[in-house]
Parts: C-alpha cells; sequence; structure tokens
C-alpha cells in the first residue's frame, strides 16, 4: 500500500492510504475519543459523533472512524471546538441513557462511561423526555435493555457479519428508534441462536448475559455438594479480566480460584470432551460401517445447535447424537462420579463455567436431564466468573498455580484442551479415529490442515485406505454453505465440525470483552491478533501434556470399562446421547 | 400466528420475483404489497425474507421506518388530518381530537368495523385551505369541528350500502 503524508497535532506522520482518520491517528500513538465504532469498521454509522475532529479540506467537523485520510491532511484533535463538540455528543447521549451505573453489570467495562470521562461530559446537561424502554429478559441467555442502548448499531452488524442472520434491526424512527428483533420481540420468541456476539460487542450495559451468580449463591446456601467444571477455552482468556496479557493460560490460577471460592471439586471439562471424542469417533465409524447419515456434523455447540433446529430441521439427523461435553460430565457427575463418592444425585450441584452464553439456553433443555435431574444446575461465563471471584477478594495473579482435583474424572488430554478452537474436535476426532481404524497411533499427533481461521477449511485424511474427506466452519455464515450443499445432496465430506462463534470457543459470547480503549499494554493491532493468541495458549497446553489423544486417557478408559461398558453402548446411549427439536418456530 | 393462504403466498413468491435483478430490491417489494393488500404483517416479512435474504429484523426496520408502510390493515376509509403548521395554527388539533372522539380511536388506529383509519398527517402542501383533512384521496377544506360529524355520517352511510 501506498503511504501518504498527514500532519496530526501539527506532527507529519507518514501513514497508509485508506485508514480512516481514527485508525491513522490509532496507528501514530493517538486514541481518539469514540463510541460506536469497532473493529475497523465492522460497524460504522458514525451514528454517535464521539469521534469528532478537524481536518482540513473537510466541511466542519469530521467523524474519525469514516472520514478517510487523504494526501496533506492536517487532523487536530484538541482544538477547543473539537473537544467541546465531542463533550456535546456525549452529553447528549447521557441525556437519553438510564444511568444507574453503579448498579448495572457493565460496570468497570462501559465504553459511554469511559468517554464520558475522556471528553469531560457533564450528567445534566441536557435534560427531556426519554425514549420508552424495553426490557427483555426472558430467556435464560441475553437480556436485552434498551435504556442502555446508544443505537451504534454493533451488535446489528455482528449478527449479520458473524451468522449471516440479522436477528437484531434498527426499527420505528427518530425519538423512538430502538434496536430489536422483529416487533421488538423477546430474543425468547426470535430466531436467535443465544451465541452471544452481539453481547460481546455492545459498549454499553444494553446487552448481556443473564447472570447466574445468585444461583450458585443459592446452592451453597443450601448446602448442596456444588461441583465446578471449566471448559477448555476459559483458561485462555480468564487471565485477561484480571490485567494479565492476552493469551496467558491461567490453568493453575483458575483451579486455585475456584477452590478458594469453595466448590467441594474442581474439575475439567476436558475430561469430558475426550469421552465426547470416544463416543463421536465410534458413532462416525459406526455411520460410515452401517450406512448412517453422512456427513457427520459435531454437536458441541449450542449456538450451532440452536441454528440447526431453526434453520435446518430436515437435515438434524446429521448431527451427532453426543451431547455437548459439558453435559455429558454432568451426566457422569451425577451417576458413576456422585456414586462413587457416596453423594446423592440430588444433592449434587454441577457449575459449567463456559465462554458461552448459549450453554446458558442448553443447561436448561428439557431432553438434557438423567432420571429426572438436570445434567448441569448453572452455567457461568468466563466473566461472570471473574466477577465471582474479584467478589470473593482474591487476588487472581497472587494465586498458585494447582491442579485440578485429583479424583477418578480428573485426566485430560491435550486433544481435549483444543477443543476450544475452532477445528480443535475435529482435530481431536482425527487423532483417535486414526488409531481406532489402524490399531496403531499415527507418528505426530498434530494435524495441521485443519488448523487456522479460514471460515471454511477442508482436508482429505487416508486412514489406514479408509479416505475421509472432513470440512470445518466456525459462524452460521459457513454453516448455512455446507448445510446447503447436504441438502442438495453435495456434499463431498464425511465428518464436519461446526462451531457457533467464528474463530471457536476462544471467542465466545461469553469470553472477556475485546476493547483497544481498555487494553493500553496491548498492540494497537490487538483486535486482529487476540485470537490467535487465545488459540496459542490452547495449542502450547496441548503440546505440554503427555498424553494427547482422547483413547489414552486413563481414566476415560476406566470409566469404560467399570461403568459404561464400551463406546455408545446402551448406558453411554442413556447418559451421553439427545435428541434435537425439529418443531422449532423461528417467531412464536 | 395465522397462515397465510397459498394464493397470498404465490403472488407476493411474484412480487418479489419481478424484481430479482434489482440491486436493492426490498423497497419496490414492499410498496407493491402494501399497494396490493394494504398491510405487511411479519408473516410477509418472513416471506420476503426466506425471497431476498433481507433479514426478518431489517424489513421490519424499514416498514416501521417509512410511513407510507403498515403493519396492519387500514379501514375502507383512511382520514388524514394535517396537522402541519398552518393548519395546526387554524385549529386542526381540535379537529383530529373531534374524528378521535366520534369514532372511539386514537390517531393511527382503525375502528373494529374496519371502516375508518385515522392517521395524523404532517404538511400535505394545503396551506391555503387550512385546516385540511383528505380521506381516501378526496380533500376537505377549511373543516372546522362543527362539520366533522356530518363528514363521518356521510361515510358510515356510504359504508353500509356496501
Amino acid at each position: 500500500m501506498a503511504k501518504i503524508n498527514i500532519k496530526i497535532e501539527g506532527i507529519p506522520f507518514q501513514v497508509e492510504e485508506g485508514l480512516t482518520i481514527l485508525e491513522a491517528a490509532r496507528q501514530c500513538g493517538f486514541e481518539i475519543p469514540s463510541l460506536c465504532a469497532f473493529n475497523h469498521g465492522e460497524c460504522s454509522r458514525a451514528s454517535c459523533r464521539v469521534c469528532l475532529v478537524e481536518a482540513t479540506g473537510a466541511r466542519g467537523l469530521v467523524a474519525s472512524c469514516v472520514y478517510p485520510i487523504s494526501e496533506g491532511m492536517e487532523i487536530t484533535i484538541s482544538s477547543p471546538k473539537a473537544t467541546k463538540a465531542r463533550r456535546t455528543s456525549v452529553e447528549l447521549l447521557l441525556s437519553n441513557h438510564n444511568r444507574n451505573c453503579q448498579e448495572c453489570e457493565k460496570n468497570g467495562k462501559c465504553e459511554l462511561y469511559h468517554v464520558a470521562e475522556l471528553t469531560g461530559a457533564k450528567v445534566g446537561a441536557y435534560s427531556g423526555a426519554q425514549t420508552p424502554t424495553t426490557v427483555d429478559e426472558l430467556t435464560p441467555s441475553i437480556k436485552r435493555d434498551t435504556s442502555k442502548c446508544v443505537l451504534c448499531g454493533r451488535c446489528v452488524e455482528r449478527c449479520k457479519n458473524a451468522h449471516g442472520l440479522g436477528v437484531l434491526g434498527f426499527e420505528k424512527r427518530g425519538f423512538n428508534t430502538m434496536v430489536a428483533p422483529a416487533e421488538n420481540r423477546s430474543f425468547a420468541n426470535s430466531p436467535c441462536i443465544m451465541c452471544g456476539q452481539c453481547v460481546s460487542v455492545c459498549p454499553t450495559g444494553a446487552l448481556m448475559e443473564v447472570s447466574e451468580i445468585d444461583k450458585i449463591d443459592q446452592a451453597f446456601a443450601e448446602g448442596k455438594y456444588v461441583v465446578v467444571q471449566t471448559a477448555p477455552a476459559v483458561r485462555a482468556a480468564l487471565g485477561e479480566e484480571f490485567g494479565m496479557k492476552i493469551g496467558t493460560p491461567v490453568t493453575g490460577k483458575m483451579a486455585a480460584a475456584l477452590r478458594r471460592l469453595g466448590f467441594k471439586k474442581v474439575f475439567d471439562t476436558n475430561f469430558a470432551a475426550d469421552l465426547t471424542i470416544m463416543e463421536e469417533a465410534t458413532e462416525l465409524l459406526s455411520r460410515i460401517k452401517n450406512g448412517g447419515a453422512l456427513p457427520m456434523i459435531t454437536s458441541c455447540s449450542p449456538g450451532w445447535i440452536n441454528y440447526a433446529e431453526y434453520y435446518y430441521p430436515d437435515q438434524l439427523d446429521h448431527l451427532s447424537s453426543c451431547k455437548s461435553p459439558h453435559e455429558m460430565f454432568g451426566a457422569i457427575l451425577k451417576s458413576y462420579y456422585a456414586e462413587k463418592i457416596g453423594v446423592k444425585p440430588e444433592d449434587m450441584f454441577v457449575v459449567s463455567i463456559m465462554p458461552c452464553t448459549a450453554k446458558k439456553y442448553e443447561e436448561q433443555r428439557p431432553e438434557l436431564t438423567t432420571n429426572g435431574l438436570r445434567d448441569v444446575d448453572a452455567v457461568l461465563t468466563t466473566r461472570e466468573l471473574a466477577k465471582l471471584i474479584k467478589r470473593s477478594g482474591i487476588r487472581f495473579d497472587k494465586l498458585p498455580d494447582e491442579d485440578f482435583d485429583n479424583d477418578i474424572v480428573h485426566d485430560y488430554t491435550g486433544a481435549g484442551v483444543i477443543f476450544g478452537v475452532t477445528g480443535g474436535v475435529m482435530e481431536a476426532a482425527l487423532r483417535t479415529a486414526y488409531f481406532v481404524l489402524t490399531g496403531k497411533e499415527r507418528e505426530g499427533v498434530v494435524f495441521k490442515e485443519v488448523r487456522g481461521f479460514e471460515s471454511i477449511r477442508e482436508a482429505e485424511f487416508d486412514l489406514n485406505g479408509q479416505k475421509i474427506k472432513v470440512a470445518i466452519t466456525s459462524g452460521m455464515k459457513g454453516a448455512k454453505v455446507l448445510l446447503d450443499q447436504i441438502r442438495e445432496g453435495k456434499s463431498p465430506y464425511t465428518f464436519i465440525e461446526i462451531m457457533g462463534c467464528p474463530g471457536g470457543c476462544i471467542k465466545g459470547g461469553g469470553q472477556p470483552y475485546v476493547r483497544e480503549a481498555f487494553l493500553p499494554n496491548e498492540d494497537v493491532n490487538i483486535m486482529d491478533t487476540y485470537k490467535e493468541k487465545r488459540a496459542n495458549a490452547l495449542y502450547s497446553e496441548d503440546e505440554r501434556q503427555v498424553i494427547r489423544q482422547s483413547h489414552n486417557n486413563p481414566q476415560v478408559k476406566a470409566l469404560y470399562d467399570e461403568f459404561l461398558g464400551e463406546p455408545n453402548s446402551h448406558k453411554a446411549h442413556e447418559l451421553l446421547h439427545t435428541t434435537y427439536n425439529k418443531d422449532r418456530k423461528r417467531f412464536n | 400466528m395465522s397462515k397465510l393462504s397459498e394464493a397470498a403466498v404465490k403472488q407476493i413468491n411474484e412480487i418479489c420475483d419481478r424484481y430479482a435483478d434489482e440491486k436493492t430490491p426490498l423497497m419496490m417489494i414492499l410498496s407493491d404489497i402494501q399497494k396490493e393488500y394494504g398491510y405487511i404483517p411479519l408473516e410477509v416479512q418472513e416471506l420476503v425474507s426466506e425471497k431476498t435474504g433481507v433479514s426478518v429484523a431489517e424489513i421490519y426496520g424499514v416498514v416501521t421506518f417509512y410511513s407510507f408502510f403498515s403493519l396492519k390493515p387500514k379501514g375502507k376509509y383512511v382520514i388524514g388530518c394535517c396537522l402541519g403548521t398552518a393548519c395546526y395554527v387554524k385549529g386542526a388539533q381540535q379537529v383530529i381530537d373531534k374524528f378521535s372522539d366520534i369514532l372511539k380511536i386514537k390517531p393511527g388506529e382503525t375502528t373494529e368495523d374496519g371502516l375508518f383509519t385515522l392517521d395524523a398527517l404532517r404538511c400535505i402542501g394545503a396551506c391555503g385551505i387550512a385546516p385540511a383533512v383528505t380521506i381516501n384521496g378526496k380533500v376537505y377544506p377549511k373543516v372546522s369541528v362543527d362539520v366533522v360529524s356530518k363528514i363521518v355520517d356521510e361515510y358510515k352511510a356510504m359504508g353500509g350500502a356496501n
């Protein structure tokens, strides 16, 4: 790209052509207060007017998030005119905003609060009518409170970009404008897949996960035997909530924190990820052998399951019948494990720490029960866990590294860890499928071909003469392409991995927010690099594991020997497999 | 949710196909449907969404943004009271209030018998004859509160004849 000359605050710089003023300024060491802009123009409505600056050649002030730089342009951020205009923009936003900031769950992470501080905006500078408010708390996953909405449109764009869905849109007009699902319905009565990508981009408290911290408090108060499990992706991001660099794996500190929070047992969902692989690989091979529905598609991601039920109810037999790993773990904990340790299953309360808001919906599915008991009783997002830790006065960074509870459901392999990143389930399944088909271990456990972040990746493997063509996607845009192929009978694949959130669980809707403004110690391009950093945290943990294939997990083997029999046995089906709902109405 | 009739589905599909080559066909499709049926309910929006790939939320946004589009069936007679500056100064508020009283509906609503819809309009460019009222396109000049019930009765009589 050609470089052009600009001046910012009188200082000359050479920057790439084609950038917006906001991006150019960031590269040159300036941070213009901005609110609605997000992620290199993923959202660029320039609706908030918070990033106004003076630029030569422009009439009046310009919104730096959309205005492109040009040769010789002189940009002034700090002039009284620009400073005052930015302050006024924020004051106008504040005048129609529910300012119960102290009790707002976004407290400390709110970008409106942040720009108010930066611009010196005064509360009450303008006062007048308030837009009528809608509060939607009907789903177990996501709540929407329009009194906090600044109409930036990030959520609208994210739902479209990640999934091609557009569940949210702008409706009505002028002062009555709001961001909502069609007809200002609840997410519960709209074809929302509960992935929480909208939550992960919302600058304010307008879109939040539904907190289940109270449920856990109550379980402790009732004297339940409270057990916790953590998903692989959580360890790759939890540290961010405590000021650690993005990509710092915090497995040991997380285990230590959970123990100090009073959980009776601290386990790793990875154990169940290994179990999932045993079940799923066996299911795949049996489908190949017996002419079952192919391609088979993974079923770990509850966002993807919601999508499949809403949009492809005619193709549900392609989904693996395996429950997702944490649900499998819940079922095992309340049967095999409870019996072993002599706790009544009904006294046990299973908490899952997940990078995900859709898991909260999944938790309440009627089909995910065993003997009338919920497999999992509460799901906390990574962000909620951080809140819980902070509330309890724990200095996370000072914690020692501890292990998960060394019990009969403790061990996990590298294959389980990489579930948290797109391509991980596929890689883990291939590691085991190779062994099952050939009877020997493959040289080198890594399947590089399935790694990466392209929307759809495909690879072909020769497993002992058995050719297997696979595809991996994350985000429902890619899923639609692959599902349409299946519907038309043109899918060339045997096995497909689909994850709801683009990039997989490491970028899940329950993960810590990533915002340049709150990460002064990260590189300027952190929005582009954070997913690789989180992924590397998981790949590096995989490399550190001695055992890296699920079928070599000694405790999973013992579980089959002592309790389940063999993969896909009758008992395994009872506890570890599920069914899907083909009658879900998109607008009910 | 009520199901659309087969004929309606067929016709809406036809309307969508008319604009298959357009880059941004949504406004044209919605305009045609509005003209044909008088309103664009959610079921129809879903159908248009499937045909065009535009999300239902976005279509709903367009329908609620432009006052030309309607989510509910309009009455047989659409009474439009101009509330532009000139009409307002000349007492248009009292006129629309009187219509409201007699028909027992608020502006934007339709009577239960489906005969009348009452709309508040912004300036319709008839300031010389303020306050102006339009009923299905026919303009009534210099309407006073006293003649409102007479106008309503006229249409009720016609409505009854149908």
